[in-house]
């Protein structure tokens, strides 16, 4: 059914703030072809989808749509022109009617400007039916599923007569036989000649459902490959940037592990939380630095989280320190040894207005309370050892620290831990956004923690990190702990390979790996 | 220019006060006197100190719109104490001493329940203490049945009208207040905890900042500061009418803490701001009233004055 | 997946079926109770008074429901009671068309504040409370404006629907219950035929137009109903307009009904309205909400002090007027609380 390129996007490029997103980027879609796309955080997808979608204006390159130069502004420019995006967040109003969700923004009326509810309703209902969704239009969109509120937001896109329609990982938050239903829609989409542009991190689908692949890494486009036919292995080696021969052949790697293992500091055994975890299972020891791998999506976040009591695990043990825990909140969590550092310092780490003396110290002020009064000249003390022995720069402890740089506001979180002497730290992507220099330091930083006793457990979407960093892997796909490697199988073949392929429904039990 | 702004920022509401009171000095007459110190320190009392309360509350990113029937709530139930209305109560000293701590203890416990509705339900605060707003007020009327309680017990009302060093007792509570709880903010663990809730209330939540019970103290707080404002009114009027005391209160200290340069989404609070606030509406309308200007103007000037401030601190944000 | 089962079930369990469902019980019980309370002259006059914090609740209705607030209804009603007022003596058509100017002044003030400036409704809206009331107690100089009684200013507020047309015998001993709810209907009092009128076009603005929806989807999600293409700033400025009209509307009814301007009425009125906007079962948070709910919210609440009323005056039970916040005080309690239950959003 493919009659012709469709959309074609050729040597974009984009900075914000003179930082490179994208550069040299480009992106060809057939007609009626589902085009596959991955990469890494900080890969550039979102930048393209932005661009594509009028979020954003290039700052070189060329894009044509449908054989004429593409110039949307704005979302609804490009919706209008044919290009539709459903984000992963759906930009849907759960409080409102399915109808409504669809019709908002071009609602068909009748006489004196009055709408035409049963037009609107029939229509969204006949929309609705070519994806086999029989649903009552008139209720809350809210009270539906996930999926189908997915289906809503594929049915908007198709009644503004989208030609393509981009997902951003639209099976994220689907269990299996949702994604199953969406995966028909997209096939129903292709089949009615509409393009889609399918943003995902689950490696199994792009085979499932697309045509092609194309793959970006540090803002470039790398590959663009058929979708049948691919080595997951090699898809996976693209998009970290690795030599396929060269991840095949090295074994395990020698990097200086860990000096003094100790005695099992936590175990999580089956753990299911939300949606997105159905069966995690790991475990930490005293001095052990634990690397928690797998794509985005694949549950490592929810299940740290789940560790240090931020959100609710609905099944499965927690064993920390000896005792089985069911702490109610994280206050709880820290009382009882542990640390986290969220991957998003700004919305979960950070306090912008505060000093930096007093975010570093945030955690550690109940012990620093003489009498009620903050000791603060314990607290400076505390503040300037960590600001010298850590290299934080800033022009001292009273800074903001919403003006020190990425890589310094990590330092301060991650002092905010040390400075609590804990057992257990858990550390979501410690590293991300900050530059190459900072980065080093910090992983330092964490292996001398590790070398005085600390337990960690290091979330890391960067294979070296995992690699060179942790004494120990868990591997997690799709929601489950598919893989346990040891020091010595711990390579970027092993990982990726779990990562790519891992289906061992229950792995190793954790913990009795010895 | 960088380093203008901050600064500005920073000491805006005392270089406005300041400019203030230049311009009556030389404009106003008889201004440089005890006279008018006195009255205009003893009309901003009350404001001031429900508004430490309501500056904490705002620190987390809250509201509190029940200031005023708490401060009713206080001074209505004062009098039946001290008068022994209630129960006759025989030493005089122990009567006010009950009839003084006693309803301020209402009024924090008042407080505390808004608190509990907020953190409890995640009810949203301006709702939540619309509650007490409207129902607050009722229960003081209805105890008191709506009768106006007139008093003369200079022992009591010593809280407001007592003069130390020349200055109104009431001035000095004002001053221990802010002294006190701008303390507290700046130097507990209690006060950093405040400004980080409002700051950043996941990360706080992540850092194991107790996060329920912040709000509840400082709603308890609020309440408390509201019940000691409500016992000064009627001390001052020598009478306690549930249907006037703190009547609009809640303006008047949400006024007083954003043109004191409190955030009022949270995470950044001044309590000596809200004083200096307080002390610039209240000079505004002095000099306005001062210099033959109505006072309706007044109100407008002090409307105007709340978006200025407001606007200016939005600009700095960015 | 319609059957009438769910449909029926679905309707009792809506905030506003609750309301009405309350309102009318409490009217029930009012009616047995008390001598007099069903009788056409305590109706109109109740229907008389409620219909300005009616009107008052519908422009705040509309303002909630994009998730905003308006502080400033109250010193406008007064200030737009002084304006048609002082205008009331060139005629009916000049005081209204001042008080509902002064209105959608107001209104026009607080929508620019709040969409140019971008500060926060409740900061931009309490402002304007305050300018407002400057404003009446400057034009009024401080007192209360006394209305001419020589045009036809004065039926606004005092004058029933069909007085042309009302036989005199309804009002005999002998008229019967039918004969009582013809007389009740022909002599229906204007401010309440008002806002009754203005109810039935908010209501069908909201349902029935593409406005109405949009206000909805504004409230549900800001960000959304941007990237939807929806005139998100518009939107948001013209229910501060509506809101403004209706308390100046309000403010007309207040000077007419009473015979006087009054600079200092008003207060409180924003949280009446408010209240009977949550009570009906508005989200505060915008995005859901009712328009009859919060008619029945505003009439409960009136209901509410009208019983109490008259308890007072059956002096069976020393009942102080004041309860009524009390009571109107633990019905909103009672809602939000349920209401946070409510809110959740649908499990997936």
């Amino acid at each position: 059914m493919m009659t012709g390129e469709l959309l074609s996007m050729v040597g974009v490029e984009k900075a914000f703030g003179g930082v490179p997103a994208l550069s040299g980027a480009s992106l060809s879609i057939q007609s009626a072809e589902i085009m596959g796309l991955i990469g890494q955080n900080g890969a550039g997808k979102s930048t393209m989808i932005k661009i594509l979608n009028g979020a954003h204006a290039r700052d070189h390159g060329s894009i044509t749509f449908g054989g004429q130069v593409w110039t949307a502004g704005s979302p609804q420019a490009a919706q209008r022109a044919g290009v539709s995006t459903i984000f992963q967040e759906l930009n849907l109003i759960p409080f409102r009617s399915v109808t409504e969700n669809i019709y908002l923004g071009r609602e068909v009326t009748r006489f004196a400007g009055l709408l035409n509810w049963p037009a609107m309703n029939e229509g969204a209902r006949m929309l609705l039916k070519r994806f086999d969704v029989t649903i009552d239009v008139t209720r809350p969109l809210g009270e539906f599923s996930t999926a189908i509120q997915q289906m809503v937001a594929i049915a908007r896109a198709v009644s503004f007569e989208a030609r393509l329609v981009i997902m951003d990982e639209p099976t994220s938050s689907l269990d299996d036989a949702e994604v199953a239903v969406l995966l028909r829609t997209v096939r129903q989409l292709k089949s009615e000649g509409v393009s889609v542009l399918f943003v995902t991190h689950k490696i199994d689908e792009l085979g499932q459902i697309c045509d092609r692949v194309t793959v970006m890494r540090d803002g470039e486009t790398v590959a663009v490959l058929p979708a049948q036919g691919t080595d997951k292995l090699q898809l996976v080696a693209t998009m970290l940037g690795r030599d396929l021969a060269d991840v095949r052949r090295s074994g395990a790697t020698a990097f200086t592990k860990a000096t003094a293992i100790g005695d099992g500091l936590l175990e999580v055994a089956n753990v299911a939380i939300g949606t997105r975890v159905s069966d995690a299972s790991l475990a930490i020891r005293k001095g052990e630095i634990v690397g928690l791998a797998g794509l985005l999506g694949s549950g490592r976040t929810e299940t740290a989280r789940a560790v240090f009591a931020a959100d609710p695990a609905v099944r499965g043990a927690i064993r920390f320190d000896g005792t089985t825990t069911a702490f109610k909140s994280p206050q709880q969590a820290i009382a009882a040894g542990m640390g986290f550092c969220s991957e998003d310092r700004k919305v979960e780490g950070i306090i912008p207005d505060m000093s930096v003396a007093d975010n570093l110290a945030l955690a550690l002020m109940p012990a620093l309370k003489r009498s009620g009064l903050l000791d603060e000249a314990a607290q400076r003390k505390v503040v300037e050892r960590y600001i010298t022995s850590i290299g934080i720069k800033c022009t001292g402890p009273n800074q903001k620290i919403r003006e020190l740089s990425g890589g310094n506001q990590q330092k301060v979180l991650l002092a905010r831990w040390l400075a609590m002497n804990p057992k257990l730290l858990i550390l979501d992507e410690p590293t991300r956004g900050i530059d190459v220099g900072a980065k080093a330091e910090i992983q330092g930083l964490i292996r001398a923690a590790a070398n005085n006793g600390l337990g960690v457990l290091m979330i890391s979407s960067e294979l070296e990190e995992i690699v060179e960093g942790a004494d120990r892997v868990f591997v997690l796909r799709d929601g489950r702990t598919v893989q346990e490697l040891a020091p010595a199988e711990i390579s970027e073949a092993a990982v990726m390979n779990a990562m790519a392929l891992g289906t061992s429904a229950v792995a190793k039990h954790a913990g009795l790996a010895e | 220019m960088t380093n203008l702004r901050p600064m500005i920022m920073r000491y805006g509401a005392l270089v406005a006060l300041t400019l203030l009171i230049l311009f009556n000095l030389a404009v106003t007459p008889n201004f440089a006197t005890m006279q008018t110190l006195s009255v205009n320190l003893t009309q901003v009392c009350t404001i001031v100190i429900v508004g430490v309360g309501m500056t904490l509350v705002i620190a987390t990113g809250g509201i509190d719109l029940s200031v005023g029937a708490l401060m009713a709530i206080a001074g209505a139930l004062s009098p039946m104490i001290f008068m022994g209305t209630l129960v006759p109560i025989a030493p005089l000293w122990l009567a006010i001493t009950l009839g003084i701590v006693l309803p301020i203890l209402v009024a924090g416990m008042f407080g505390m329940f808004n608190g509990w509705l907020i953190t409890r339900f995640s009810i949203q605060p301006i709702v939540a203490t619309l509650v007490l707003f409207i129902a607050g007020r009722g229960l003081a009327q209805v105890s008191t049945n709506g009768n106006l309680q007139v008093f003369k017990v200079p022992e009591f009302q010593a809280i407001a009208l007592g003069r130390v060093l020349g200055v109104p007792f009431q001035v000095w509570i004002m001053l221990a207040l802010v002294l006190v709880v701008a303390f507290i903010l700046k130097r507990t663990v209690f006060g950093k905890q405040v400004l980080a809730v409002g700051g950043n209330e996941r990360a706080a939540r992540l850092a194991g900042v107790p996060v329920t019970r912040i709000k509840l103290i400082v709603y308890g707080i609020c309440g408390l500061c509201s019940g000691v404002a409500g016992l000064i009114v009627i001390a001052m009027n020598s009478a306690a009418d549930a249907n006037l005391i703190g009547q609009g209160m809640e303006l008047d200290a949400i006024a007083a803490v954003a043109v004191g340069g409190t955030l009022l989404t949270g995470g950044r609070a001044t309590i000596i701001g809200t004083l200096l606030g307080a002390l610039i509406i209240q000079l505004v309308r002095y000099t306005l009233l001062a210099n033959g200007v109505p006072d309706p103007v007044a109100l407008i000037a002090k409307a105007s004055l709340i978006i200025l401030a407001v606007w200016l601190q939005q600009r700095e944000q960015t | 997946m319609r059957d009438p089962a769910t449909v029926l079930r679905r309707m009792i369990l809506s905030p506003t079926f609750a309301v009405a469902l309350v309102l009318v019980l409490l009217t029930t019980f009012a009616m047995l109770r008390y001598d007099g309370f069903a009788s056409a002259y305590n109706i109109s006059s109740v229907l008389r008074y409620i219909s300005m914090f009616a009107l008052v609740a519908l422009g705040m209705c509309f303002v909630i429901m994009t998730g905003g607030i308006d502080l400033s209804v109250g010193t406008v009603a007064a200030a737009s009671s002084v304006v048609s007022a002082i205008l009331s003596p060139y005629g009916l058509v000049a005081g209204l068309a001042g008080g509902l100017g002064f209105g959608l002044l107001a209104g026009l003030l607080n929508a620019l504040i709040i969409t140019r400036l971008k500060i926060l409704p409740f900061i931009a809206t309490l402002a304007t409370m305050l300018a407002a009331s400057g404003t009446a107690l400057l034009l009024a100089d401080n007192q209360t404006v006394s209305v001419s009684y020589d045009t036809a200013f004065t039926t606004l507020g005092q004058g029933d629907m069909f007085t042309a047309i009302r036989p005199e015998w309804v009002d005999g001993d002998d008229a019967g219950a039918l004969g009582r709810v013809l007389g009740f209907i022909l002599g229906f009092p204007i401010p309440a035929f008002i806002a009754l009128a203005a109810y039935i076009a908010g209501a069908v603005v909201l349902s029935h137009t593409a406005f109405g929806r949009h206000v909805l989807a504004v409230g549900g999600g800001e960000d959304a109903s941007r990237l939807m293409g929806l005139p998100v700033t518009r939107t948001i400025f013209s229910v501060y307009l509506i809101s403004g009209a209706c308390a100046g509307m309000a403010g007309v009814i207040l000077a007419s009904q009473f015979g006087a301007g009054q600079p200092i009425e008003g207060v409180g009125w924003e949280l009446f309205a408010i209240a009977s906007v949550v009570v009906g079962g508005t989200l505060l948070t915008g995005g859901k909400g009712s328009i009859w709910g919060t008619l029945a919210g505003a009439m409960l609440l009136g209901v509410i002090f009208t019983i109490l009323n008259f308890e007072n005056g059956m002096g069976w039970i020393s009942l102080s007027a004041y309860w009524q916040s009390v009571v109107r005080g633990t019905f909103l309690f009672i809602v939000v609380v349920l209401q946070s239950r409510l809110a959740k959003p649908a499990p997936g």
